[in-house]
């Protein structure tokens, strides 16, 4: 459980490092805290995993990731674990989750988002997946349009 | 946007190493061969243009205590604009996609606990009247990869 203090900490280091000389200095100053003492915090927050990674958050799409897909596959459950490690390991997978089946009408249960250069990539890949894993029962589902994304923010109620 | 050779080689490194010491872009700047000042000025440009979506920390939603789900409507396609509203006026719906299918809304949804989370969801049906929904919490995850390489040409 965070403490109601390191819940004040994560509201303010979620604001994002100011582009300044000195960045902690000002986020610091607004939790009436030393640099280095912010400094220790953001290590240990990194330490204990609260912090998955610090740095810039980049819109991929823009930048020569030309498509992307998700994709469904249905799989037994007991080739669950085997299939998703088998996938994971694909540079091309970027994420990849086991979820619950909903039947009837959604017997997926592991999901993957590729990456490539054009649709025709993405299937191309997908394909290469469905050879490796034996799984042939798939849908890719490639996105039409963004309707939000944002990021989340945290503890904002309290 | 056109990006340079610079902005590249500025984007990979800022991505997985961002310096936690008290100068960061004077550090950066070091690495890179140039100065301080055109490291500010290029993340500015990079941010205004929405290259960079945030700068800073990705907190882990389930280590602060977070539960989240992807959840999928059937939505008629006339109705797209209208539920959309609805479904992103929701602060913890981060995403939310259209694809192709039948199941044809695609969103994320954080909460702070699983009835939270169950409230939405029901808050979502009842406004919009959608009852074709996917509850699609993650069992396991095999992986996350935030990282992109941009290559340096």
């Amino acid at each position: 459980m965070l403490s109601p203090r390191e819940k004040e900490m994560i509201r303010v280091l979620q604001e994002g490092v100011p582009l300044v000389n000195r960045p902690y200095r000002v986020l610091a100053e607004k939790l009436r805290m030393s640099e280095e003492e912010l400094l220790d915090v953001v290590k240990d927050f990194i330490r204990r995993g609260i912090i998955r990674r610090f740095g810039a958050l980049v819109r991929h799409q823009d930048l020569g990731y030309g498509a992307n897909a998700l994709v469904v596959w249905q799989v037994p459950e007991e080739r669950i674990e085997e299939v998703g490690l088998l996938m994971a390991a694909f540079d091309e997978v970027s994420h990849c989750y086991q979820r619950p089946p909903r039947l009837p009408d959604w017997p997926y249960n592991l999901f993957t988002m590729i990456h490539g250069r054009s649709p025709d990539d993405c299937r191309e890949i997908a394909a290469r997946l469905a050879r490796a894993s034996g799984i042939e029962d798939y849908l890719l589902l490639f996105s039409t349009a963004e309707l939000k994304k944002s990021c989340m923010n945290y503890f904002l109620e309290e | 946007m056109r990006l340079d050779s610079l902005d590249r080689q500025l984007l990979n490194l800022i991505q997985s190493s961002f310096p936690i010491t008290p100068e960061p872009y004077r550090e950066l700047a070091e690495t890179l061969g140039t100065s301080e000042e055109e490291v500010l000025a290029r993340l500015e440009r990079l941010i205004a243009c929405g290259v960079i979506r945030r700068l800073g920390p990705v907190f882990d939603s389930r280590m602060l205590g977070y539960c989240g789900t992807l959840a999928a409507l059937k939505v008629p396609l006339e109705r797209i604009p209208e539920v959309a509203a609805v479904v992103n006026s929701f602060p913890g719906v981060t995403h939310n996609y259209l694809r192709e299918g039948d199941y044809n809304m695609w969103f994320t949804l954080l909460e702070e606990n699983p009835d939270r989370l169950e409230a939405v969801l029901e808050e979502i049906k009842k406004r919009t009247g959608i009852t074709e929904v996917l509850n699609l919490p993650s069992k396991r995850v095999f992986k996350i990869r935030v990282n992109f390489d941009l290559g340096e040409e």
